[in-house]
């Protein structure tokens, strides 16, 4: 790669993974440029969320190197793996809302934990935070039971922006949204990430949304990074994994419609 | 990073702020007193410009109290230019200065002599409606056992032995060791105040009576209402939680049947072995404190147990067992699918089924007793 670390959001060498003898990620090498979404496609259960999982510390790795905006995250996760962890927000797939905290409580709580700041002060930001997001101030209060999936997903994008973290990991922030609050999502994503100037890591299945908001996609089989690049450089790609996911039945919306 | 300041020039009425270094949620602390700090200079100019060339790092919180700031001077009727600002951060300051414009509306006023009488009301409608699930279980485990009698091969029978085997079997050694424990601390409290009257071998009367007829099925009752009670109404609760319990409901299948009916079985039938192997274990313990600490033989202790009880103080204590059982699972279930979306629900329902089902069996045990004294038992 010639692009010089101070562009790198995130830096992975030969990183492998795997659960006892099964190698899950194997020799995988990922760059992400700061400030650009990247998309990561890959088949289930193929170790997108593992390789998600594995650069925020989740995951022990077996070896390998990664940087996040320049740091190094230890072998095991521990003291400097948190201290980095200010730097990055993460929406999980299915939200992981705090159940006994409000929407707000929930935004207001990693500022609570990580930034020293008045109560009153505290609760503008994290309003301010809810009603980017696109919700109502009344929804605030509402316990994460109470909330639609869409809405929960926005409330985790919330908290996961409560810090002001220079990267964001979406484990596939539009599963389980109608197509219409998908593409808001997306769109949103997209607004935050310009005003923000945020990078954004998103593992997602979505085509919509790969073909949307992503600047760039890749694609990982058997392991490895196979082919990365804009959406139309992956859509010429020879890779036969990449070829049949792109090309296949449902893809064929992506496809120059033929007169 | 550099830290962040905040210098203020007046001249005349004008004033200019000149906001520098990283203006983001690191610096939180300082940046609230540096705005704070600058009230009173506010309150003299009558226009204010926010020079922002000098900002190195802006995020939403450093913009929100710049925003914050127009904000405040706008309500008192002066006007904050915002100049110098690079075009990435112009954005953000734009986006803020939507947000937060409609106000929560209050909480109304309430008064507290209504509010206690809600709650009371609110209690007594729970009380009702409690009694009303704990009679709908009853009723609706009537039911399919009915149901069962007449289908006899539509009974889980597969899950009816693992359930016996979790809370039975499973529960048998913490259920021996603590009953022992129980009936060598009587024994041992009864040779030491009976020995003043130089009454001690009256000791394994009251052992003998007092863990066959009450203790030991009370107990054990207990200990079964703390382990398995608590895990049925988790294992439901979750499942209640994941939607297995709708899925099974849209396959046609009756969750009382499959999943209510094998568990309380279960109870039903392992707390009375419990409760008898409890009693065993509580006189052995009993045997072994009288004669070590009170120096009677095991001979003299069987032959006094043989004269002091009879079949009937067992009897009394092992019919309560099963009526017990059913009240410990129809509480632990009909709390399971009380448990809503949420993680605390889950541990709020569980406390409840354990608490209530401890306390309707010491009801239940008091009940026994005046029935039993009535019919003379």
């Amino acid at each position: 790669m010639q692009e010089t670390d101070t562009h790198l959001a995130i830096h992975v060498e030969d990183l492998v993974v795997g659960f006892g003898r099964h190698i899950v990620i194997d020799r995988l090498s990922l760059d992400v440029r700061r400030g650009e979404i990247l998309g990561l496609v890959g088949a289930s259960g193929g170790g997108k969320s593992v390789l998600m999982r594995t650069v925020i510390g989740l995951i022990e790795r077996n070896s390998g190197k990664i940087e996040v905006m320049g740091s190094d995250i230890g072998l095991t996760p521990g003291r400097r793996t948190r201290d980095v962890a200010a730097k990055w927000g993460v929406l999980f797939q299915q939200g992981a809302l705090f159940s006994s905290l409000t929407a707000l409580q929930n935004v207001e709580f990693p500022l609570r934990e990580n930034a020293t700041l008045s109560d009153e002060l505290m609760t503008e930001i994290a309003s301010a935070k809810l009603e980017m997001v696109g919700l109502a101030p009344e929804d605030g209060a509402k316990f994460p039971s109470e909330l639609s999936g869409g809405m929960t997903k926005r409330v985790a994008l919330a908290r996961a922006l409560a810090l002001d973290p220079a990267i964001v990991f979406l484990d596939e922030p539009t599963s389980g949204l109608d197509p219409i609050a998908a593409g808001d999502f997306d769109t949103l994503i997209k607004t935050l990430q310009k005003t923000l100037g945020l990078t954004v890591f998103m593992v997602t299945h979505d085509l919509a949304s790969l073909n949307t908001v992503c600047d760039r996609v890749a694609a990982l089989a058997d392991g490895k990074i196979v082919t990365i690049g804009p959406m139309s450089e992956l859509l010429r790609s020879e890779h036969p994994w990449v070829k049949a996911y792109f090309h296949g039945k449902r893809s064929l919306m992506l496809q120059p419609k033929a007169i | 990073m550099s830290a962040p300041l905040l210098i203020a020039s007046a001249s005349g009425d004008e004033l200019e702020l000149r906001p520098t270094g990283s203006w983001t949620v690191v610096n939180a602390a300082t940046l609230e007193q540096l705005s704070a700090s600058i009230a009173p200079q506010l309150a003299r100019a009558r226009s204010v410009t926010v020079n922002m060339s000098g900002v190195r790092e802006l995020d939403m919180l450093g913009a929100w109290l710049i925003e914050r700031l127009s904000r405040h001077l706008a309500s008192g009727g002066q006007r904050a230019h915002i100049v110098g600002a690079a075009e990435d951060y112009i954005d953000l300051i734009e986006e803020l200065r939507q947000v937060n414009r409609r106000r929560n509306p209050d909480p109304t006023e309430r008064n507290s002599i209504a509010d206690r009488l809600e709650m009371l009301g609110r209690a007594a409608l729970a009380a009702v409606l409690d009694l009303s699930a704990f009679l709908q279980m009853l009723g609706a485990i009537c039911l399919a056992a009915v149901g069962v009698l007449r289908r006899p091969r539509s009974f889980r029978l597969t899950s009816l032995v693992y359930q016996i085997y979790r809370v039975g079997w499973q529960a048998l050694p913490i259920v021996v060791l603590i009953t022992f424990l129980i009936g060598a601390i009587i024994a041992q409290q009864g040779i030491f105040h009976f020995r003043k009257f130089g009454a001690e071998a009256y000791v394994v009367d009251m052992v003998g009576i007092l863990v066959l007829r009450e203790l030991g099925v009370l107990i054990v009752a207990i200990m079964v209402a703390g382990r398995s009670g608590s895990a049925y109404t988790a294992e439901l609760g979750s499942m209640k939680m994941r939607e297995e319990i709708d899925a099974l409901s849209t396959m046609g299948l009756d969750p009382v049947d499959v999943l209510i009916l094998p568990r309380v079985v279960a109870l039903i039938v392992a707390l009375p072995i419990l409760a008898f192997v409890g009693a065993v274990a509580a006189l052995y313990g009993g045997g072994l404190v009288a004669w070590f600490y009170g120096r009677m033989s095991p001979v003299t202790f069987i032959a006094r147990l043989h004269e002091a009880i009879s079949v009937t103080h067992f009897e009394v204590g092992i019919i309560k067992a099963p009526f017990m059982a059913l009240v410990i699972g129809i509480v632990a279930c009909s709390e399971g699918l009380r448990v809503k979306g949420s993680a605390e629900s889950l541990g709020k329902q569980t406390t409840t089924s354990v608490v209530k089902s401890i306390f309707l069996v010491i009801v239940l045990d008091g009940l026994f007793a005046v029935f039993f004294a009535s019919i003379g038992m």
